[in-house]
């Protein structure tokens, strides 16, 4: 059907069968066919030919042709541009699927920790290390990098069941991607999920994952200005673990700046100071991990 | 930040929109972006250029309106504005501040055909 009067698809025109469009584009004259009542005919043609029904015409100055503003049709008392108010957040698609997965990780009693850094700030050993002392408190890691499965056969090693994403392309997990990731690792109620991010101090910050909690891991080695360059990952984060700090000594660190800097930018961060290596301050840590596993419970 | 990402989450709005007031083509579409939000204003106009070919907003005008940073200051407890992370409280000169406000992406409105 024509757009612009409601026609039948094809006339006759200049001796050759056409579109009714065509007609209208090259403006040969053309007979309108009565394809549709009368009561259904937008106006431009009822108002160009009165109350012929067919008409032939040529399109000349003096015809009336509505329909070719922006909106390529006309509706009286419509404006061709409308304002659609939108206010929605670009984000908001990753959020609710993000509040599905708190859902139901909070239902299931999961502790669920986004575990946040550059490249090569010990994430993955930091867990292997922590997976090996939790002994049988059951767990699941899910692990985001752009290439390979190190990380995740690295996990598997120690017993611990692991999923691991691969962003090809991508600089952060998602919700989605969690959520496929939950789906198929069958959480036990009141365990544990670590997802270890991609190693990234600026995406990951932005995307919530549905997780109870943030850990930003940063090592001695990475200087003690990085809160203040990435405050956005620092900011998010509950907790700040201040890893390799048997290093510590060899680097010319400031651990006190370090941790200066960090509540600088978030002045209710937590900070540990680990060694993931030699065993220092993971008493700590693993009793951070107690103490939120009996917040869920209570 | 992950402008292509932020490009994508606007690709799907302007679907979701398109199907629901029956609209066409987007000729503008204005985003409201928060100073701490990280965005990286070349690098999301250039992300959504190549992101809205093949849909409604292809060829679209991107308007983007800047809104202030806000954070509470730990040390005398107002919210302020500040127009750079990392400024100190202009109340009081403390440096402890968390922001409130000014992380916002969200696309405000669009003017569609």
């Amino acid at each position: 059907m024509c757009t612009v009067c409601g026609c039948s698809d094809m006339v006759t025109a200049d001796g050759k069968v056409m579109s009714h469009d065509e007609a209208h584009r090259l403006g040969l004259a053309h007979s309108h066919a009565p394809s549709v009542a009368v009561a259904t005919l937008p106006f431009p043609h009822i108002a160009a030919g009165g109350a012929e029904f067919t008409h032939g015409h040529s399109h000349s100055p003096d015809h009336h042709h509505y329909g070719l503003g922006q909106a390529g049709a006309s509706v009286p008392g419509l404006t061709q541009a409308r304002l659609i108010e939108v206010e929605t957040g670009i984000l908001a698609k990753n959020d609710a699927l993000a509040a599905g997965n708190r859902q139901l990780l909070q239902a299931l009693g999961i502790l669920t920790l986004n575990l946040v850094s550059s490249p090569g700030s010990g994430k993955t050993t930091l867990l292997c290390r922590t997976i090996e002392a939790l002994g049988d408190l059951p767990l699941a890691v899910i692990e985001g990098d752009q290439q390979t499965s190190a990380d995740a056969d690295r996990i598997r090693a120690t017993g611990a069941r692991a999923i691991q994403i691969n962003t090809g392309k991508g600089c952060h997990l998602d919700a989605a991607m969690i959520g496929h990731a939950i789906d198929d690792l069958r959480l036990r109620p009141r365990s544990i999920l670590f997802i270890e991010n991609v190693g990234n101090l600026v995406c990951p910050a932005g995307f919530d994952l549905g997780e109870d909690a943030k850990v930003a891991i940063l090592s001695v080695t990475e200087g003690e200005d990085k809160p203040l360059k990435y405050p956005d990952m620092f900011t998010a984060a509950r907790l700040a673990i201040l890893n390799k700090t048997d290093l510590a000594p060899h680097c010319d660190v400031d651990l006190d700046l370090y941790e200066a800097n960090l509540r600088r930018v978030n002045p209710l961060i937590e900070v540990l100071r680990v060694s993931a290596r030699t065993g220092e301050g993971m008493d700590q840590w693993l009793g951070w991990l107690q103490a939120r596993l009996a917040e869920k419970a209570a | 930040m992950h402008e292509m990402s932020l490009a994508e989450g606007i690709r799907t709005i302007v679907h979701d929109q398109a199907r629901a007031h029956g609209f066409q083509r987007v000729t503008v579409l204005r985003l409201e972006i928060g100073r701490f939000a990280g965005v990286e204003k070349p690098a999301l106009e250039f992300a959504f250029d190549v992101v809205m070919r093949g849909s409604p907003a292809e060829g679209a005008r991107l308007e983007m309106i800047d809104l202030p940073g806000k954070a509470l200051c730990y040390d005398c407890a107002k919210t302020v504005e500040i127009s750079d992370r990392l400024d100190p409280c202009p109340e009081c000169g403390g440096g402890r501040l968390i922001p409130q406000g000014g992380d916002e992406m969200r696309i405000k409105d669009m003017e569609v055909v």
